[in-house]
Order: C-alpha cells, then sequence, then structure tokens
C-alpha cells in the first residue's frame, strides 16, 4: 500500500458514493440502537427502495446529543432529526429534496456552535466497519506519512510540539512519555492502549473504539514507529463487547490492506495488535495493574518507579496511552503539531471529549476546545438542568474526581484548574447534579464504588475506604456524629497520602470535595437528621427518636 | 563501569549516609542503624509496597514514598520519623486492627505478634474506628497447621514465601478490596492441599497468629522468619 494506492481507495468511495443523490446516516451507537435505530435503518431503506430514489443509507457511530436519539443526519443537506422510529421512515426518504420533515428536525446550534471536533471528526460521518469509509476522510494517511517521510524522532517532536497531554485522567505530556520509551534501551518493547474506561457516567473511549477503530490502530502503529515496537496490545474491558467486535474486525481490515503486520507499506516497519479483554476489574485502568492482567497475572497495582516506560510488560520499555490520547495523534501529524497546540488553554492544549450525564437537558457525548468554561458546556451545549430545577454541582473524573458547585462554573476547564478545584479531569465524565442530588450521599456512591473496586493490596485503600463508607453511610442514615465526621476527615488524609496507586491516592477526592463545598449538607445530615434534597431515608435516626 | 561499584551519599533523618546504586531505603536505614516500621516486608522475600507502614518522606517531594522499594539516588535527603508519618503508621494500624478480629487475650501469637508489638512501638492505646468483625473461616484441616483468616492482614508474606523460595505456590489471594482472603489451592481446605509441601515456611513467616503451628498453642508461638537469608545465601552459594 502507497499513499496513492490510499488516495485511489479514497477516490473509488468518492465515486460510489457520488452515485447516490442524498446520504442518510443513521447514528447506530448504543443508545440509539438501544431505541430501535436497526428497526429505524431497514425502514429508511425500505422507503428510500420504494420511493425509486437514490439514497446512500449509512450505519455510524455516536453522533453526540444521545438523549435525542435514535439520530438521523442526511447528507449533503446536513439536517439532523431527533428521536426517529422506524414509523419516520416514509416520511424521512419523501422530504428528501424537499422541506425537512418540520416534527423531527433537530435545532441544536447551541449544542453543536461551541464544540470543536478532532477525535470525533468522523462520528456520524463514516460506517465504523469500513475501512475504505475511514480512509476516504484521510484515515492512514498519517501512518504513510510518518513511515516514508518522518524519522521516529521527528514523530516524537510533533507530538511534543503539540502540547498534547495524556487523555487518560492524569494530564502527563504525550511527547515526553513517547520519548522516554524512545530512548529507553533494548530491541523489545510494546505499545499499550488503555480502553479500559471504568468510571462510572463516561462512554468517551466506547464511543471512538466503535464508532471510528481505525483511528486508534492508526494512532498505535505510529506510536509504535515512534518509540520503535514492534507490537501492541488494546486492553479493552469485557463490558464492551460492541467495541471488542469493532476493533477486532478493524485490526483484520488493516492487516488485509498491508496497513499492519511485516514490513507495512514495504518499508522495514513492521508492527501489529492484539485486542486483550479486561476482566471487570477497574483498577485494571490503573496502567501496573493493567500490564498485570495481559501478563495473565491478578490486576493489581506495582509501586513507580520503575515506570511501564522503562519496564512495563515482560519487563519491556512500554508505551501506555489511553483511546483518546491515541485518536489525537492521526490529525496531530497531518494537520502538524502547531496546529494544536493553537487549540485550548495556556496549559492544556487542544481538545477534550467529555461524556455529559446526568440532570441535563442535552446529554451525549462532547468535544470542545480545552479553556472552555464549564457555564458553557453546561447551559449551552447541554441545554442546563431540567425546567424548574437549579444546578447544584457537577462532577468531574469519576470516582478520583470532584464536585465543583456553581459559584466556580466560570473557571476555564484545564488539567491544573480541575485540579485547583479538587477535582480532576480524568478521563472526561460530566455529571450534571441538581437540587435532587445530596451530595452527601453522592460521596458515599463514590467511596462505595471506590470500596467494591479496590484490589485489596495496601491497606490505606483496602480498610481505609471501607472504613470511610461506614462513617458516609452512618451519616446518610442519620446516625452520624461531629465525631464521625472529624475520623472522615482524617481517613481520608491517609487514604490519600499513604495509598499505593492512583485508585486510592484520588478515592478520597469525592468526600473531600463536597466536604469542601457542600459542608453544610453534611452539618444537616448530623446536627438535624435531616437530608436538605430528601434524597436520603435517615432511617436510623427515626429510631433513636422513637 | 564494568564491575565498579555506584556509590552514592544521602542523607536520612539528618544523617549523612552511603549506599550502593539499586538499594532501597529501607536497606540503606538499617545499616545505619535507623529503625523504619514494616510488615509486609521481610528480608529473603521479593517486596510488595503494600502495608504503607514504611512510608518517608523525601525532601522536595511532597509524595510519600515506601522505603522498602524505594532506591536511593545521590543527594537524596530522607526523613523516616515526622509528626506526619507517624500519623499516618497509628492510622494504618488502627485499620488493620478494625479490619479483622484481632483479640490478642485469645491469640496464639500474643507477645510474639509483629502487629502487636507495631502498636506497642508506635504508642497505639486504641482503636478509634469501628471494628468491622467480620465472620471469617478458620481452616484447621492441614494436620500440622491451622490459618485462622480472622487474624490475617493480607501482607501477603506466605503467598511469597510459597511461591518463591519453596516454588509450591499453594497461598494465592482471592477476591478484591475488604473481601480479600488468602486461600490454598483453588479454595480447598489446606489439609486437601496436593501442592503443599507441609514446609511450614509459611508459618514461620506469617507476622500474626494467622498461620500457626497446632503443637504451639497455649505454649506461646515465637516465629523465626529469619532463616530466608541465611537460605537464599546457601541456595545462592550452591
Amino acid at each position: 500500500m502507497t499513499i496513492e494506492e490510499l488516495e485511489q481507495i479514497a477516490k473509488n468511495v468518492r465515486l460510489e458514493n457520488s452515485k447516490f443523490d442524498y446520504e442518510v446516516n443513521v447514528c447506530m451507537d448504543l443508545a440509539c440502537a438501544s431505541q430501535g435505530a436497526g428497526q429505524l435503518r431497514d425502514a429508511l431503506a425500505k422507503a428510500a427502495e420504494s420511493a425509486g430514489k437514490k439514497v446512500l443509507i449509512r450505519r455510524t457511530g455516536c453522533m453526540g446529543p444521545c438523549s435525542s436519539g435514535p439520530l438521523v443526519r442526511v447528507d449533503p443537506e446536513e439536517t439532523l432529526y431527533r428521536k426517529v422510529n422506524a414509523s419516520h421512515g416514509e416520511a424521512i426518504i419523501s422530504a428528501l429534496g424537499g422541506l425537512p420533515v418540520p416534527e423531527l428536525q433537530c435545532d441544536l446550534n447551541e449544542h453543536f456552535g461551541s464544540q470543536v471536533r478532532v477525535v470525533l471528526e468522523n462520528a456520524g460521518y463514516i460506517d465504523p466497519e469500513k475501512i475504505d469509509d475511514y480512509i476516504a476522510r484521510d484515515g492512514y494517511k498519517a501512518l504513510l506519512t510518518v513511515l516514508t517521510e518522518m524519522t521516529p524522532s521527528g514523530v516524537i517532536h510533533r507530538v511534543t510540539e503539540s502540547g498534547l497531554r495524556g487523555r487518560g485522567g492524569a494530564g502527563y505530556p504525550t511527547g515526553l512519555k513517547w520519548d522516554t520509551v524512545a530512548k529507553a534501551g533494548g530491541d523489545l518493547k510494546y505499545v499499550v492502549c488503555n480502553g479500559d474506561e471504568g468510571d462510572p457516567g463516561a462512554f468517551m473511549d466506547r464511543s471512538v473504539m466503535e464508532g471510528d477503530p481505525h483511528r486508534v490502530i492508526e494512532g498505535m502503529a505510529i506510536a509504535g514507529y515512534a518509540v520503535g515496537a514492534g507490537k501492541g496490545f488494546i486492553y479493552v474491558r469485557a463490558e464492551y463487547p460492541v467495541a471488542v467486535a469493532r476493533l477486532s474486525a478493524a485490526l483484520r481490515d488493516a492487516r488485509r490492506h498491508g496497513l499492519l503486520g511485516n514490513s507495512i507499506c514495504g518499508t522495514p516497519f513492521s508492527f501489529d495488535v492484539e485486542v486483550r479483554l479486561g476482566a471487570g476489574a477497574f483498577v485494571c485502568g490503573e496502567e501496573t495493574a493493567l500490564i498485570a492482567s495481559i501478563e495473565g497475572r491478578r490486576g493489581s497495582p506495582k509501586p513507580r518507579p520503575p515506570y511501564p516506560a522503562v519496564a512495563g510488560l515482560w519487563g519491556k520499555p512500554t508505551l501506555i496511552n489511553n483511546v483518546e490520547t491515541f485518536a489525537n495523534i492521526a490529525p496531530i501529524i497531518r494537520n502538524g503539531g502547531r496546529w494544536f497546540f493553537n487549540m485550548g488553554s495556556e496549559r492544556s492544549k487542544g481538545t477534550k471529549v467529555f461524556a455529559l450525564t446526568g440532570r441535563i437537558t442535552n446529554s451525549g457525548l462532547i468535544e470542545v476546545p480545552l479553556g472552555i468554561k464549564l457555564r458553557k458546556i453546561i447551559e449551552d451545549i447541554g441545554g442546563g438542568v431540567p425546567a424548574g430545577h437549579t444546578f447544584k454541582a457537577v462532577q468531574t473524573g469519576g470516582p478520583s474526581g470532584g464536585c465543583i458547585p456553581a459559584g466556580m462554573l466560570d473557571v476555564g476547564v484545564s488539567y491544573d484548574a480541575l485540579m485547583r478545584m479538587g477535582s480532576i479531569m480524568g478521563s472526561g465524565g460530566m455529571i450534571v447534579m441538581d437540587d435532587t442530588s445530596c451530595m452527601v450521599n453522592v460521596a458515599r456512591f463514590f467511596v462505595e464504588f471506590c470500596m467494591t473496586e479496590s484490589c485489596g493490596k495496601c491497606v490505606p485503600c483496602r480498610a481505609g475506604t471501607a472504613q470511610m463508607y461506614t462513617l458516609l453511610t452512618r451519616i446518610a442514615t442519620g446516625a452520624g456524629t461531629m465525631d464521625d465526621l472529624e475520623m472522615l476527615e482524617e481517613l481520608c488524609a491517609t487514604v490519600k497520602e499513604a495509598s499505593l496507586c492512583g485508585l486510592g491516592q484520588t478515592a478520597p477526592n469525592p468526600v473531600l470535595s463536597t466536604l469542601k463545598y457542600f459542608r453544610n449538607e453534611y452539618l444537616e445530615h448530623i446536627l438535624h437528621k435531616r437530608c436538605p434534597a430528601g434524597v436520603c431515608t435517615m432511617e436510623a435516626a427515626a429510631e433513636v427518636s422513637a | 563501569m564494568s564491575d565498579a561499584v555506584e556509590v552514592k551519599t544521602l542523607i536520612i533523618d539528618e544523617r549523612p549516609v552511603s549506599a550502593r546504586r539499586g538499594q532501597t531505603i529501607l536497606e540503606v536505614a538499617r545499616e545505619y542503624g535507623i529503625h523504619i516500621p514494616t510488615l509486609c516486608h521481610l528480608d529473603g522475600l521479593s517486596d510488595v509496597g503494600a502495608c504503607r507502614l514504611c512510608l518517608v518522606e523525601i525532601k522536595g517531594s511532597s509524595k510519600l514514598v515506601p522505603a522498602c522499594v524505594a532506591t536511593v539516588s545521590e543527594g537524596m535527603e530522607v526523613s523516616t520519623n515526622t509528626e506526619r508519618l507517624l500519623k499516618i503508621r497509628r492510622t494504618i494500624l488502627e485499620l488493620l486492627f478494625a479490619e479483622r478480629n484481632h483479640i490478642c487475650s485469645v491469640c496464639v501469637a500474643s507477645g510474639h505478634c509483629e502487629l502487636q508489638s507495631l502498636a506497642q512501638e508506635l504508642g497505639l492505646t486504641h482503636i478509634r474506628l469501628p471494628y468491622r468483625n467480620p465472620q471469617l473461616p478458620v481452616d484447621a484441616s492441614h494436620e500440622r497447621f491451622t490459618a485462622d483468616h480472622n487474624r490475617c492482614i493480607l501482607c501477603t508474606r506466605c503467598v511469597r514465601v510459597c511461591a518463591e523460595v519453596e516454588g509450591a505456590h499453594v497461598w494465592d489471594v482471592m477476591g478484591r478490596g475488604i473481601d480479600c482472603l488468602i486461600i490454598s489451592d483453588l479454595h480447598e481446605d489446606w489439609g486437601a492441599s496436593t501442592s503443599c509441601t507441609s514446609c511450614g515456611k509459611c508459618v514461620e513467616v506469617c507476622p500474626t497468629g494467622a498461620l500457626f503451628n497446632k503443637s504451639k498453642i497455649g505454649s506461646g508461638h515465637p516465629k523465626d522468619p529469619y532463616f530466608l537469608p541465611f537460605l537464599n545465601q546457601m541456595r545462592d552459594a550452591r
């Protein structure tokens, strides 16, 4: 495969598509598919056939606003229809070439207006199971450019120049990590893609793996060339069967096109990727536990250093990046590091995908330039909390993150700003809460999550989260005392400082941030035995007074 | 560079010390008679950094590091005994005591228990946390030994000595988080284990009364985990 051949494939796809007058894209991501997008697609195909119109009906990955699904977008008009079901098939087809169906038309200018799509540039535009669709949108061009025109250090330089930071949550500079692995000695190195997305309410990586799997593979192959690795692993949680199927199919197609395997495109570079499944342990998203899991051992973390960049899989230098990080690589190579660097805020460059969920009008997947104000995300893109309710907090970073109150919504979203507010960027989950959420209950939920997901290796995380959960349960049921609160704060400090891995070190964040911004709610539970949001049942308090 | 040993100088608790490259902070501290409490560490076994009692402070870093696995570097300034560290160590011990059923007065290891001695050493007088009082099994199926999970602190010394020194790998950890349990073979009775050689190494290295020799009940049960470095040395010499 050469660049010319790649362009020929793209040309063929475009020629094929030009035979149709219209393209009807049906979102077949999980949320839309579960609401009948499959039947909808069949109905559209049938209607198109009986109407005798030349329509290309394409299934695509996630288009974004999941709460408006099932979604259909008609091109070239770019008309977006929301909440479509199979019975609307004929109406949509007969409206082609005329005025759009008014009752289905979706006006989400505000929703899409402030978004910038880099990672999600193909989402909604390609069939994830067709490698040719990906190639037609400049897919694998970056890989071939890298292999034929760039040196490994040139690739690393471009990634460094872009200012890209790890999208898994910690925000480590990607270029620096690549450089470390490249400089590590030895012939045998590995590239690992972390697709063990496990934060409650987070589905960015799933959508990328399901909607645009080749983008991840291309990023990994470029990384393999840059650091000198010949083998890659994608570690995907088994709870994502569609992602596993799509990735496996994509790997097969890439191999058939000579884009993976031995001597890729006639160059001396060989690279292949294997999919490995997680077995339901959240902690395996932690890189040393992930490595242990791939090696076939119990998935528990190890103290670092040595970092995986020096001694990772089977003791060899290993580059571990998150799905979204790899998904950013191809556009950075194509458009240059400067292009990426010019997006975002001072120390957080580029765009970030967020999964916007919870008490919000437009929930779904969004991609915004970093530095954007939280208020813009929640009020403009998300459409605010449901009518009649007031915004209370937004939880970012999953169980490792914290709750940000209304007063801080004008802060720009960046790794550093979120950290200063007691939360973290995390992988990109954003859970919006309104006056119906009790912050004690929220903290208790996340601590329970960490308690059950702790691997049990180190004492502070294993026993500390369990004790924190007990104390929070006492407070949430009305049995809590001020002594309990004091003990809780002391435990938070110990678990945060003394735990072995990131899971334990960040497990107290939901408690600490709610204590910082919503201490009053804790005091109401303890002193007045009442839950201001009316969520906690306070059964223990009733027993005491009875 | 071939055989030359690279020497590092550093400061531990305001004392200048020297160390070979690759040595852990714990090793160097012990050479100089500086005491750092440990529980999961045992000379002769691999280190896992799990109990977090040996955490120390490094000047210029806000992160605490486990002395048993952190290696020395030139000019490093280590503090092993600050108020912050003592507080964390006490809380960790409290967490351990409250996690399972550690009742010293009826424990075969009382007087010879590392958890008990650490509590005394660190001046622990009471446990502020609610006891969890789990109902855990006692496996007395083995002819000579008993495993009482109520006294287990999950330090995994038994797991490591069996896998690394005896080479039998009878023990391993099942489950996760607070529900972790040390199991023999594939969660079978210890007495029914086909891989156990009944060597008793796990009993000797167990820091508490979780693993004990039945013949020692009522007579006090001192343990001898100090044979390991000697054993390793003899093996290396062979």
